[in-house]
């Protein structure tokens, strides 16, 4: 075949994109091939295709979806952690002349794809997951407000993932840092495709953030139960709220911003080049409008479960819930107030530097004003250490940390000493992995039991537990003390041999990290095989507040029965001293949405049409995008959306709960 | 309850509560407004009437914002009390937004402009 048609069907994809010259990468493609393939023999020797289409691929449940954004999430966990253990491993072998073992190519690759995935594709992920599964609940609602669109931002964030993880063994990903700043992400200086992969990765898994912020706004406002004021709200439903604004507010920044960077290297705009009027520092500035307030996306659910756990595992009705709300509130305001801290040295005057330093203090006290609200909420509690309340307590001494060091990172003179240097990324580490993952493992192991009927193994949770808190102390602290040695970040190799020490004890860290990750799924199968010891039928194991406890574990694919009244802050809790009797007899037809394959028929030409964008292949992203269109406008002529569940399957539901609860009293 | 508010929506396009639907002759004013403060700008950058070309550029940026709020009134239906006030809360906090994403791009910007400026010009500063 001539080159010229060759070019025509795959654009600039050819044998030689395939990375077979990185033998790390090779070894990698066959483990996980040979994993993908029985995975995918498994499923289909045991014909689960069908199942898993039916009932979870195509559901519109908050539930189910909630769960795949949590498996989601684990699983780019795994990854963006290979990526970790990989610069840990090179950083501590390569000195005294060593290279280690990556080259300058592939490990610049691997600290952008690290950076990437665990931002947008494990938190992300992780805390859109919690929320889609319990705010729902919280508020007595039956779903969200669009559950065919939460399938669909399901699907698009899965797209996204699944872009990057294609630039493994297709081409290659960004080498440009997790940001993509220009002039090094433009075409003269990253002409091959990794930027490309960066920019439609996130952009299609932008727009399934996007659409479930607009969904989960709209179900906190419109769909809360009869007698829940925007005040009588659970904490974590406030921290939701205030988190989806800010997505909703945020992310289209980041839409525009990655959009005239595409146009920069598509089509040769100048925005962001260095002549013809272009300014990269433009760039630096909106992206980190963009990217602070993603801070607050990520943390602000992670205290909301905080939140959540203190009270119930002090058996106390949370201290100072006005307070609470109020900080919230003051941080999503704050938090768009301080984005120029990302870069005090790009050469901003005094005046700059002083407002966003003293903007980026102030936000440490609402901050801190939600520590002292959790102290108070605990002290003279009756503290029950279980799981949950374990990591929060861990949170709770691993943020103050990571905050204390943010404050002082907020002060510009010192930035210019501690900037881009091992010292901040001991701090984002500090307070993403101190404040999100451990909010996150909060949050699984308080809701597990309610998403599946019965409770995670505590062993194994506290092996996990006491792995990845130790571990994560060991990996990062030697990074505050290379940091303020001077030790700048994304460095390959080492002259300095005094250095190595530091390296190692983080390498150590890392590994009990690593262990931490291996008890946690230990964790999980474990559990699943002592299921029947663990089991729960109350619904209610913690002896909970809020109003998700109220239903069984786990919850009927209508929620409630019947819609709930509230009439206090704490609903399930006023519920229970008032007596509350389940209602047994008239219920009704309910009224659900329908399942539909769209969303992932959607979400996959969204992918093609990224990967035809990406590798120049044209007629690809061409086709992807008009199949996109006539499915789009092809689903607004389906009317079969909604049906009834019958009377008789709720009474049946219904009953069946009633046998269990019977059987415990 | 709940979702059978909802998925009304899909069934008959009821627009829940407190929204106000608009009638023919507000849609009709609505429509003349944004055409002629549309006109009003080509009109303006056609003709030059005005004497210099920045006066002409902020004279329209001011059409355009007259513009955005006859389609909120006329278009959108938003009042104050329209979807019990939460469509004023969020339009003040879009703005609320907008302004801080703007003004403080403009000042940081125009800051950098000003320390970065190529050495030789830098002499006079003090």
């Amino acid at each position: 075949m001539s080159p010229d048609l060759l070019k025509l069907i795959f654009g600039r994809l050819g044998l030689e994109s395939l990375p077979l010259h990185e033998p790390i990468v090779v070894g990698t493609f066959v483990v996980v091939a040979l994993g993908g393939a029985t995975l995918l023999g498994g499923l289909t020797y045991f014909r689960l295709w069908g199942y898993l289409w039916r009932e979870w691929f195509t559901t519109v449940d908050h539930k189910r979806i909630g769960i795949m954004y949590m498996i989601l999430g684990i699983v780019m966990l795994l990854r963006g952690f290979a990526d970790a253990l990989m610069m840990r491993g090179q950083q501590m072998l390569a000195f005294g002349g060593s290279e280690g073992y990556l080259n300058a190519h592939h490990y610049d690759q691997v600290f952008t794809a690290h950076g990437v995935i665990m931002i947008f594709f494990v938190a992300m992920p992780l805390v859109t997951g919690l929320m889609n599964y319990v705010v729902p609940l919280q508020i007595g609602a039956r779903d969200v407000s669009f559950p065919f669109l939460n399938n669909f931002s399901f699907w698009m964030t899965v797209g996204g993932a699944v872009l990057v993880m294609a630039s493994l063994f297709i081409g290659e990903f960004a080498r440009t840092g997790w940001l993509a700043y220009p002039p090094l992400s433009n075409i003269g200086y990253s002409p091959d495709v990794g930027v490309d992969y960066y920019i439609w990765a996130l952009q299609v898994a932008g727009v399934g953030t996007t659409l479930s912020g607009i969904n989960l706004i709209c179900t906190i406002v419109k769909l809360r139960c009869p007698g829940m004021t925007m005040m009588k709200m659970p904490v974590f439903t406030w921290t939701s709220l205030c988190t989806n604004i800010l997505i909703v507010a945020s992310f289209p920044v980041l839409t525009v911003v990655l959009a005239l960077l595409s146009l920069d290297r598509y089509v040769g705009t100048n925005f962001f080049t260095n002549d013809f009027g272009g300014s990269p520092m433009m760039y630096v500035n909106l992206i980190w409008i963009w990217g602070h307030p993603e801070v607050y996306i990520l943390v602000l659910p992670a205290f909301g479960i905080f939140s959540e756990v203190t009270s119930t595992f002090s058996g106390k009705r949370l201290f100072g819930y006005t307070s609470m709300v109020y900080a919230t509130v003051v941080i999503t305001i704050l938090s768009y107030l301080v984005w120029l801290h990302h870069f005090f040295t790009m050469g901003s005057g005094a005046s700059v530097n002083s407002f966003f330093g003293i903007t980026t203090m102030i936000i440490s006290i609402p901050t801190g004003a939600k520590m002292f609200n959790w102290l108070f909420t605990m002290y003279r509690g009756r503290i029950r250490y279980e799981l949950p309340m374990m990591w929060t307590i861990a949170f709770m001494l691993t943020f103050v940390l990571g905050g204390m060091t943010g404050v002082l990172l907020a002060v510009p003179p010192a930035d210019f000493v501690l900037h881009n240097s091992l010292f901040l990324i001991a701090h984002f580490h500090n307070v993403i992995i101190g404040g999100v993952v451990f909010g996150a493992f909060a949050g699984i192991n308080y809701w597990f039991p309610k998403a599946f009927g019965f409770k995670l193994d505590v062993f194994w949770g506290k092996l996990s537990f006491w792995f990845w808190v130790v571990g994560f102390y060991l990996a990062f602290m030697p990074l505050y003390v290379l940091g303020l040695m001077g030790v700048t970040r994304r460095l390959r190799v080492f002259d300095d041999p005094s250095l190595q020490i530091w390296f190692v004890i983080a390498a150590i860290g890392a590994f009990l990290v690593f262990l931490g990750i291996l008890s946690m799924l230990m964790q999980f199968a474990v559990s699943l095989l002592k299921r029947e010891q663990l089991k729960d039928v109350t619904g209610d194991p913690w002896d909970a507040r809020t109003l998700e406890w109220a239903t069984s574990s786990p919850p009927p694919d209508y929620n409630f029965a019947f819609t709930p009244v509230v009439h206090d802050n704490d609903a399930w809790w006023d519920m229970k001293k008032r007596g509350y009797q389940r209602p047994l007899t008239g219920f009704r037809p309910i009224h659900m949405p329908s399942s539909t394959g769209t969303g992932v028929i959607l979400a996959g030409l969204a992918t093609a049409m990224g990967f035809g964008l990406i590798w120049y292949i044209w007629w690809l992203a061409a086709a992807s995008f008009i199949a996109m269109l006539v499915v789009g406008i092809g689903h607004t002529f389906n009317y079969h959306r909604d049906f009834d569940i019958p009377a008789d399957d709720v009474i049946r539901t219904e009953d069946a709960r009633t046998k269990l609860l019977a059987g415990v009293k | 309850m709940n979702t059978d508010t909802h998925a009304a929506h899909a069934d008959d396009h009821h627009h829940g509560d407190g929204h106000a639907h608009g009638t023919f002759s507000t849609y009709l004013l609505g429509f003349v407004l944004s055409v002629v403060l549309t006109a009003i700008p080509f009109w303006l950058v056609m003709s030059g009437a005005l004497p210099s070309k920045q006066i002409t550029a902020l004279v329209i940026m001011a059409f355009a914002v007259v513009q955005i709020v006859v389609h909120m009134i006329y278009f959108l239906h938003m009042t104050t009390k329209s979807e019990n006030g939460w469509s004023m809360m969020a339009l003040i906090f879009t703005i609320v937004m907008v302004v801080i994403a703007l003004s403080g791009s403009l000042w940081v910007m125009n800051h950098l402009n000003s320390n970065m400026m190529p050495i030789h010009q830098m002499s006079g500063m003090k």
